[in-house]
């Protein structure tokens, strides 16, 4: 047995500790730690009510829009405000612009190196003026001795598959993948001032008036990356995928998932079943349960704080009734974990009882399976599953390779569906509809609940208000699910601990594996 | 230099193009191209740079990496060495903290330390990385860098996380090395939330054609940032000064982007150039859909909250252009804020122009 210990792990938003073991050639357990802890859930508290989006837009620089969205929502929802269609239209734009570039982004600048080798792609044969330029740009940069982050990568890896052309080309892609996410977070200033955090969608709706110039230009610079999508990145993919496919085998995980749901269809409801990307989860796909069911958010979240450095309290509480409050208990620095104790900031969130996986595979899932019959992904999945040789066979998707294919197509489905939502917009405003903003009360008192997926998964908020002013406030993110540690009686392994038993790991010294499984649910 | 230039895979027009986009984001125009390229030409080797994360959403990184002018990918190929990024590196684990250790003794006294997030000062543990607290880690880091710039409002004053109570005792570097008794002569601090890219590869460039940094006010904000104040640059502001506001959010008032002072706009009380600089590549910026709420203030979470409220003793023109003096709106002056505060609320706006404030007093300038 050996232990291997990763801190910290790189390319993910966070600080994120992992320990594994590892028994011939393969991980046999894993803990995995959050090693930061700010508590903005305490210091949201006893502000008034409008500014706690500002506040709590602060959980996640990466993904900062569905926070921004569900705090808005949730606290909406406790005042008894209800946006009007415009209001949830520039919101929809405002979370497909953050997708672009997250998922963009996620692809090549954090989870790409795990599969492409920049070195390889040196001893390539360029096979246009491009890619030579680009090759020798990097050639330069080699050659300066000064290899800054590339240095002490796993370059050397056997795991490494890619041949040295592919590796090249998708190097290009890594370079030219850093514009087109600038140019989706500028689409997503456009209409939100700045990204990340954007400023215009408080409790009520859109604070602002789109102007014609802003549509424009949001529409341009959204068809770019789309563009770009297209021809590059859903190429990419299917390019490297026959290289990969043993990742079908890895990291699956507990088989159950769940999503909240994003962007809304139902502009007057907001419908979250209703959703581009459907609410539901699914428990138990490995026993061949593929039912999608219905999420119950009072009935059915709970979280544990069994190995959290948390205050403690007995059994798992419904956020309503949340405790946040740190209780640090593991040794200064956390140089070292106690495994059969306390050992994460993260609380552990379970539903139905059970912990479950969250991500954009989880939110292709639903809409594969419970969506409308004309849903996009139904035809992108089965094409997919046909290109890599398992058509009619979704359950190679539940593991690494299917994280990173639903990303990909998820974000081909929301470049599309963008432009609808913009001619969407200008249909309103040319049939005179200039409603933006649902003026709120000044001193709502009340709970709320908004569940609203970020680009890594399932997010929900719920906001307890007294008179105008926030009386307790709780936030379940994705890590809160996917990185939750051991919880329960049964101290049951969260779902990236269970879904890195089994990865292999050919040198414990290189765990490059490893950070694969890791990076395929972009912490 | 034309071989060095190869090196770095650029042509002495690209190079040039690189100079020239620098320039512009400083305000130099084009005849200080020249001395930035001479500059960056003298650096036989690009200057290293090692960015921590402590306490923070990643949101300055993601910022600086959607700096298209000058390209991000030109700074980090071509400008700096990043060192050390975990957002960015290939390396994970110990072979990323080995890099960092190596990187640090090679350049020992002569890096740049970008720092993005604040240190977790009460509890410790509260902001680890291979096995030490962000305390540990950043004392023996900026000791020995040549050059300390805090990215964002976490790495300058702790942000969101040091708002009250301040659970984990978030700090951020300027209180920071005070305390350490660390020479704060290095350190240039770049609030605002999240950093503006422009701010980061200007101060670069600027210490790089200069060989120091730019003057600093109090918070050791380069005055050339955050020397003016957001509602003097404002495109909004000739509507305050005609008093034309926004009333409701969403309204045909702010279709006509009226003065949004009573929406609870944070822009009297704010330095920071964002009116002129704008953000993403200059796509936008606050004020264009929504408010400011003083991102780049010390404290500004409990000195400038609630956010849709307009602030007290701002001096306000009267409807219809007849300028009344001051709406003292809500509660008093002196009831309603701390003393560090103050400073903020003598608005120049009213300076000259609007006279005294009702409750007496004298709207000044803050010494930028």
């Amino acid at each position: 047995m050996a232990k291997v210990v990763i801190d910290p792990v790189t390319r993910i938003e966070g600080h994120l500790r992992v320990e594994v073991e590892v028994e011939n050639g393969k991980v046999v357990d894993a803990w995995a730690t959050s090693t930061m802890f700010r508590g903005l859930e305490m210091i949201v508290e006893n502000r008034p009510w409008m500014d706690a989006w500002h506040y709590t837009h602060r959980v996640c620089g990466v993904c900062p829009t569905p926070h921004g969205h569900n705090s808005a929502m949730s606290l909406e929802n406790a005042a008894g405000v209800t946006p009007p269609p415009n209001g949830r239209l520039m919101r929809n734009l405002l979370e497909c612009a953050q997708l672009l570039h997250d998922h963009v982004l996620w692809f090549y600048i954090l989870n790409g190196l795990d599969y492409v080798n920049v070195v390889s792609a040196l001893s390539a044969k360029a096979s246009s003026p491009q890619l030579k330029a680009v090759q020798d740009r990097l050639k330069a940069f080699v050659d300066s001795g000064q290899l800054g982050f590339l240095e002490n990568g796993y370059w050397d890896h056997p795991a490494y598959a890619l041949d040295p052309e592919l590796n090249l080309q998708l190097a290009a892609h890594y370079l030219e993948s850093i514009k087109v996410q600038a140019v989706a977070s500028e689409a997503s200033a456009l209409f939100g001032g700045k990204f990340p955090y954007h400023m215009s969608t408080p409790p009520g709706g859109f604070a602002s008036v789109p102007h014609q110039d802003q549509i424009d230009q949001f529409e341009a610079k959204v068809r770019e990356v789309k563009g770009w999508i297209d021809s590059v990145l859903v190429p990419d993919l299917m390019a490297i995928a026959p290289f990969y496919l043993g990742e079908a085998g890895i990291g699956q995980g507990h088989g159950n998932y769940f999503s909240w749901g994003v962007i809304d269809e139902d502009l007057e409801g907001g419908d979250p079943y209703k959703r581009l990307f459907p609410r539901g989860g699914i428990f138990g796909a490995f026993d061949g349960n593929l039912g999608v069911q219905q999420v119950d958010h009072e009935a059915d979240v709970r979280e544990w704080v069994t190995s959290s450095w948390n205050t403690q309290y007995s059994g798992a509480l419904h956020p309503w009734e949340g405790i946040t409050g740190p209780d640090f208990t593991g040794t200064e620095g956390i140089p070292e974990i106690d495994r059969d104790g306390r050992y994460a900031w993260e609380k552990s969130a379970h539903l139905k009882g059970v912990p479950v996986e969250v991500g954009p595979l989880a939110q292709m899932l639903m809409a594969y399976l419970s969506g409308p019959a004309d849903h996009p992904a139904k035809k992108l999945i089965d094409d997919t599953l046909a290109a890599i040789g398992h058509a009619g066979n979704p359950a190679v998707l539940l593991s690494n390779l299917g994280r990173i294919a639903a990303r990909v197509l998820k974000v081909k489905i929301v470049g599309d569906k963008t432009l609808d939502y913009i001619a969407q917009l200008r249909a309103n405003m040319a049939a005179g509809d200039m409603n933006f903003y649902t003026p709120v009360p000044d001193k709502p008192t009340g709970q709320g609940f908004s569940g609203w997926d970020a680009p890594r998964g399932s997010l929900a908020h719920w906001a307890t208000l007294d008179n105008g002013t926030v009386k307790h406030y709780q936030i379940i993110t994705p890590s809160g699910w996917n990185f939750a540690p051991r919880a329960g009686d049964g101290r049951i392994r969260g779902p990236v601990e269970e879904a890195l038993v089994g990865t292999p790991v050919a040198d414990p010294e290189r765990p490059l594996e490893v950070l694969r499984t890791l990076h395929s649910f972009d912490p | 230099m034309k071989d060095l230039l190869a090196a770095r895979g650029l042509t002495r027009r690209d190079f040039l193009k690189v100079c020239g986009g620098l320039a512009a984001v400083m305000g130099l125009g084009q005849a200080a191209v020249p001395g930035i390229a001479r500059a960056l030409e003298q650096a036989a080797k690009r200057p290293p740079v090692i960015w921590l994360d402590f306490q923070e959403c990643l949101g300055c990184t993601e910022s600086v990496t959607k700096s298209r002018y000058p390209d991000f990918l030109n700074v980090v190929l071509d400008m700096i060495s990043l060192e050390y990024s975990e957002a960015l590196m290939a390396g994970a684990g110990h072979r990323a903290e080995a890099k960092l250790k190596q990187s640090m003794a090679d350049n020992k006294g002569a890096y740049v330390l970008v720092v993005e997030g604040s240190v977790a000062t009460k509890i410790p543990s509260a902001m680890t990385i291979a096995g030490r607290t962000s305390v540990d880690i950043a004392r023996e880091a900026l000791t020995d860098a040549a050059l300390v710039i805090a990215v964002g409002n976490c790495a300058s004053f702790g942000n969101v996380q040091a708002a009250h109570p301040n659970p984990s005792g978030a700090m951020g570097m300027l209180a920071f090395m005070e305390q350490e008794g660390i020479d704060t002569g290095k350190l240039v601090q770049l609030p605002t939330c999240p950093v503006n890219p422009v701010h980061v590869t200007s101060t670069v460039s600027y210490f790089l054609t200069y060989g120091k940094l730019p003057e600093v006010d109090q918070y050791r904000r380069p005055k050339i940032f955050f020397g003016r104040k957001v509602h003097d640059e404002c495109p909004r502001r000739a509507h305050f000064d005609e008093g034309r506001f926004v009333e409701v959010l969403g309204s045909e008032e702010e279709n006509q982007r009226w003065c949004l002072y009573k929406m609870g706009c944070r822009g009297p009380h704010t330095y920071a150039d964002c009116a002129t600089v704008l953000w993403n590549n200059r796509a936008n910026w606050c004020i264009g859909t929504g408010q400011c709420i003083g991102c780049s203030e010390k404290d500004f979470w409990d000195e400038l909250s609630d956010f849709y409220a307009p602030m007290p003793g701002v001096a306000v023109p009267g409807f219809g252009g007849i300028r009344v003096g001051a709406d003292t709106v809500g509660i008093g002056l002196a009831a309603a804020t701390g003393g560090a505060i103050v400073a903020h609320l003598a608005v120049s706006a009213a300076k000259g122009r609007l006279g005294k404030n009702d409750d007496g007093t004298v709207a000044e300038e803050k010494e930028a």
